[in-house]
């Protein structure tokens, strides 16, 4: 094997991005960097009601203000349809109420947009919006899910009748009654998991311009899904042909599921580029994002949970209020009831469990998919009864974990909750590896010499799996997601040896430009420096869904690999033609197709691609140049896994939470680039504890958001995240060729709980048993004073 | 209208502009220097941090009618001669970036941090970039980007 030089594999290689050169030089391109010759700028004017009917529309001071082009109401704009609910929940009657480009007749929330006002610059617009006057009637106003629901709550929609979007469930809810019936111990808590703001650091917005000639509109957008907005945008909200879309994300700043979702802008942007015939620009200020895009979680949960004195345990019964908001957003459905009930056991085998779930319209934000979308909300659930469970019969957390975790005999594994298998785990070593890290006994022999000096150490564990690279089509289908989960990519090798990958996935900080050109320079052999990845532009990618769900490297890393795949095996048949050689007998190896046994006898991948692009010499029936799409629906989900192990000190005095170490054990299964896994681990621990200790979005009885800038919200600065300790196990997924899971969303999936979990560990002389989140220093303090 | 002359990035500028015009306006709508981005409406994120007179400012808060005279470094310009600043470099290495939106402002920040305070530790540096606010990578590969940029630095002190 003389000739052959192995070149060395970049699939498993902490590379520094390829992304970053222009992103560190200020010369990234995001929506609000886009200009367009002769655009409009739009702003809106919103309503400072929860809920209230409009009664009048005032323009005639906007319209008369220099440089005010026109002003229009949600009337104008009867002719598009409401957004659509694109997943509803499964098996059951939903009622969606999805809204429109802007509100007509009545507002459900703060912020509901009643008109807009389209000027020549941003300033003129801002004016001329104060100018417009509305004349309301206020309603009645609920805030709170489970209020909502009850009898005489203000009732928001004619279309859903009691405020009920869904009510839906999972599991057995007899084996669950009766396993909880007989328990030996039955733990029983109300828990609240708050409602969150995303907060991408850029926010939303488009821009749109439309061409007369051609009925032709293009619309950039902050979007994780340019196709699937382009779909909805013409199929569904303006009932013309897919073609007349083209949709164009650029550089997007941060997403974590808000970005996924259809929203009017995008709409009001289209309808008025086509009405004045000149390009229009809305971006979203900080306040407007907080108000009107989606929040997430919000969930209201009576949960009980039935075990054996010797720590098994025997059932799982759950009731949660899930808040939708004002409106049903694209897939608020079914973050609460697929994303969530059906993972509810997490990584224990759990006999018998029932899952019910009310999702509630009420006068707030919408709420939809935020980081992790269900997951977090199912893991901070089960692992705050686990612990509960292990204090009430008095064993070590880790223990209760130990005895109840599926074992790795056991998978595939079926949870009996209509999920999927999970795929492959060992989720014992991670624990260990976790807890060793920490110096578990050590610490415990520590925490009760600490406590005899007054102070209130507690050390907290969160095992978690999830549900990532969310597919296959067939059962989201039936999971009541409205259209496939399959993910795409075309490879190209041109003429002179350069591949050109685009891809419907949409990266906006995970790095995949970076990730799956590693990829595909390895597996075709080629430099990687020669890999260009292209995406984000529905005109020059093939469809996509986009990027969210920890899907990207899992289903459309895939796809990437397939279509290489594909191009290997077209490329050896040339080879086979070229060389005068049997086509058995070509392997393609290392950029090379030779013939097995003289590897000097062969031909580089360059070489192929420019004998297939030249097309002089093809074999008969051979199409000319090395061009593959695939479009890969995957056999099943993947499901990561790993144990997260937090310390923390409460000072009893004030309440105040100092967390002196955070470890983070993750298996996400085979890691293409550790340093990015590493960064997204990183993130997404910041956002979980930040749920646990700072962060909640806030409204009063009457509807006002009281947390409405960023003044209130408390996104962590540097000062307030600590250093994070990580290191990972690995367990390659058997569902797809590259044995990877997924990373986006873990961090935030385990880490809640993990903080809260040592919080009360800390506590616990005080007798507490559980405490809501964020655990701020009133919260704590009035816990320990029983205040 | 107003008349300010201001020099950016070494490049002299006169324009007429509104008193109620903010920096960062003038910066990416007048100048088309669009590396400094706006995040929030109450000058907490320090997307918008550039430096006036050597010194970081957020630029969404300071009106471009108060930088008459003033000499201002955005992002843009923080790289000479097609050599990255350490930080830039540093953000790199230690993959300080996900999105890139707080970027420049994080770089801007740490730049002066690192002025004033050339070996900052760990908590020295959380404390100095309070200021900004990053939504992806939990600060923790942004410390690393700033020590990285603070040994290089002192290794080379010209690298400033």
């Amino acid at each position: 094997m003389t000739a052959i030089e192995m070149k060395e594999r970049l699939v498993g290689r902490a590379l520094k991005r390829r992304e970053d050169p222009k992103l560190i030089t200020g010369h990234g391109n995001y929506l609000d960097d886009i200009k367009l010759p002769g655009m409009l700028h739009i702003a809106l004017v919103r309503s400072p009601y929860a809920h209230a009917k409009i009664v009048s529309i005032d323009a005639s001071k906007a319209l008369a203000m220099p440089g005010v082009v026109a002003v229009f109401t949600g009337k104008d704009m009867l002719d598009i349809n409401p957004m659509p609910a694109a997943w509803q929940a499964a098996g059951v009657k939903n009622y969606p109420v999805p809204p429109r480009a802007l509100a007509v007749d009545k507002v459900a929330l703060v912020g509901d947009p009643v008109a807009m006002v389209v000027a020549e610059d941003r300033y003129i617009a801002r004016d001329a919006a104060d100018a417009v006057e509305v004349e309301y009637e206020p309603l009645p106003a609920v805030v709170d899910a489970r209020k909502a629901v009850e009898p005489g709550a203000p009732q928001i929609h004619e279309a859903a009748p009691n405020n009920i979007v869904f009510e839906w469930e999972c599991g057995n809810k007899a084996a669950a009654d009766a396993a909880i019936a007989s328990a030996e111990v039955v733990v029983k808590e109300e828990i609240i998991n708050q409602r969150l703001i995303p907060t991408p650091m850029e926010t939303r917005g488009s821009i749109a311009r439309y061409d007369a000639t051609t009925g032709e509109w293009t619309v950039w957008m902050t979007s994780q899904a340019p196709h699937v907005h382009r779909l909805l945008l013409t199929a569904f909200v303006f009932g013309v042909p897919e073609t007349k879309l083209r949709c164009i994300a650029p550089n997007v700043g941060g997403g974590f599921g808000q970005k996924i979702f259809c929203y009017n802008d995008m709409a009001f942007t289209m309808w008025a580029a086509r009405k004045l015939g000149r390009p229009v620009k809305f971006v979203e200020d900080r306040s407007e994002n907080y108000k009107y895009s989606t929040h997430g979680r919000d969930h209201i949960t009576e949960a009980e949970l039935a075990g054996t004195r010797d720590g098994k345990i025997t059932g799982l019964r759950v009731k949660t209020w899930a808040n939708i908001g004002a409106y049903f957003s694209t897939v608020a459905a079914g973050i609460p009831t697929t994303l969530y009930g059906r993972i509810i056991t997490g990584v224990y085998k759990i006999p018998a469990a029932y899952v019910h779930v009310t999702g509630a319209y009420t006068n707030t934000a919408m709420v939809d998919a935020y980081r992790g979308a269900g997951r977090p909300e199912a893991s901070y659930l089960i692992e705050r009864m686990v612990d509960r469970f292990a204090a009430e019969i008095g064993m070590d957390p880790a223990e209760v974990r130990r005895k109840n975790f599926i074992q790795p005999e056991d998978f595939p594994y079926d949870n009996g909750l209509g999920l999927l298998p999970y795929d492959s785990g060992n989720y014992e070593p991670a624990l260990n590896k976790a807890l060793e890290i920490a110096g578990y006994a050590e610490f415990r022999k520590q925490q009760a010499e600490l406590r005899q000096q007054g102070r209130y150490l507690g050390i907290g564990i969160s095992s978690y799996v999830e549900i990532c690279g969310i597919a296959p089509s067939a059962w989201m289908g039936g999971q009541g997601w409205g259209a496939g989960l399959w993910e795409s990519a075309n490879v190209r090798v041109h003429l002179t040896g350069k591949v050109v990958v685009t891809t419907g996935s949409l990266p906006h900080g995970q790095g995949l430009e970076t990730t799956f050109a590693q990829i595909v320079a390895d597996e075709l052999g080629v430099p990687y420096e020669d890999v260009e990845v292209q995406w984000g532009d529905t005109q020059g990618t093939p469809f996509g869904y986009g990027t969210y769900g920890s899907r990207s490297l899992a289903v459309g890393g895939v796809a990437i690999k397939r279509s290489v795949d594909k191009i290997k095996e077209k490329a050896r048949k040339l080879a086979a033609h070229l060389l005068e050689a049997n086509e058995a007998d070509i392997v393609f190896e290392n950029g090379r197709a030779y013939v097995k046994g003289s590897p000097d006898k062969g031909k580089t991948i360059g070489e192929l691609a420019a004998a297939a692009a030249v097309a002089y010499n093809l074999p008969p029936g051979m199409e000319p140049f090395l061009d593959e799409t695939s479009y890969y629906d995957p056999p099943n989900c993947t499901f990561p896994f790993g144990t997260h192990v937090c310390i923390v000190e409460v000072d009893p005095e004030t309440g105040h939470v100092k967390l002196l170490r955070y470890i983070a054990v993750d298996d996400c299964g085979n890691q293409i680039n550790p340093l990015i896994v590493e960064g997204q681990i990183h993130g997404g621990i910041a956002q979980g504890l930040a749920q646990a200790l700072y962060e909640g979005a806030v409204y009063n009885e009457d509807g006002q958001l009281l947390t409405g800038t960023l003044m209130d919200y408390a996104v962590p600065t540097a000062a307030m995240v600590p250093h994070i300790e990580t290191d990972h196990t690995v367990t390659p997924s058997p569902v797809n060729p590259l044995g990877v899971k997924g990373a986006g969303e873990a961090g935030t999936i385990a880490s809640a709980q993990c903080v809260m979990n040592a919080i009360i560990d800390a506590l616990a002389p005080f007798g507490v048993k559980h405490l809501q989140m964020p655990a701020t220093p009133e919260r704590i303090w009035r816990a320990i004073h029983g205040k | 209208m107003t008349t300010i002359t201001v020099t950016v990035n070494g490049v002299r500028y006169t324009s007429e502009v509104e008193p109620r015009l903010l920096l960062v306006h003038y910066l990416r709508e007048h100048l088309n220097l669009t590396g400094t981005h706006i995040g929030c409406d109450t000058s907490q994120c320090g997307a918008c941090v550039v430096h006036i007179n050597g010194v970081s400012v957020k630029s969404c808060t300071t009106l471009a009618v108060q930088c008459d005279g003033a000499e201002i470094t955005t992002i843009e310009g923080l790289a000479h001669d097609g050599q990255l600043h350490p930080l830039q470099e540093g953000f790199w290495e230690k993959h300080g970036l996900q999105c890139g939106f707080c970027t420049p402002g994080m770089i801007m920040a740490a730049a002066d941090l690192l002025k004033r305070n050339p070996n900052p530790t760990d908590e020295e540096i959380r404390h100095g970039l309070e200021g900004n606010l990053c939504r992806c990578t939990g600060y923790e590969n942004i410390v690393r980007a700033v020590r990285y940029a603070a040994e290089k630095m002192a290794a080379a002190p010209a690298a400033d």
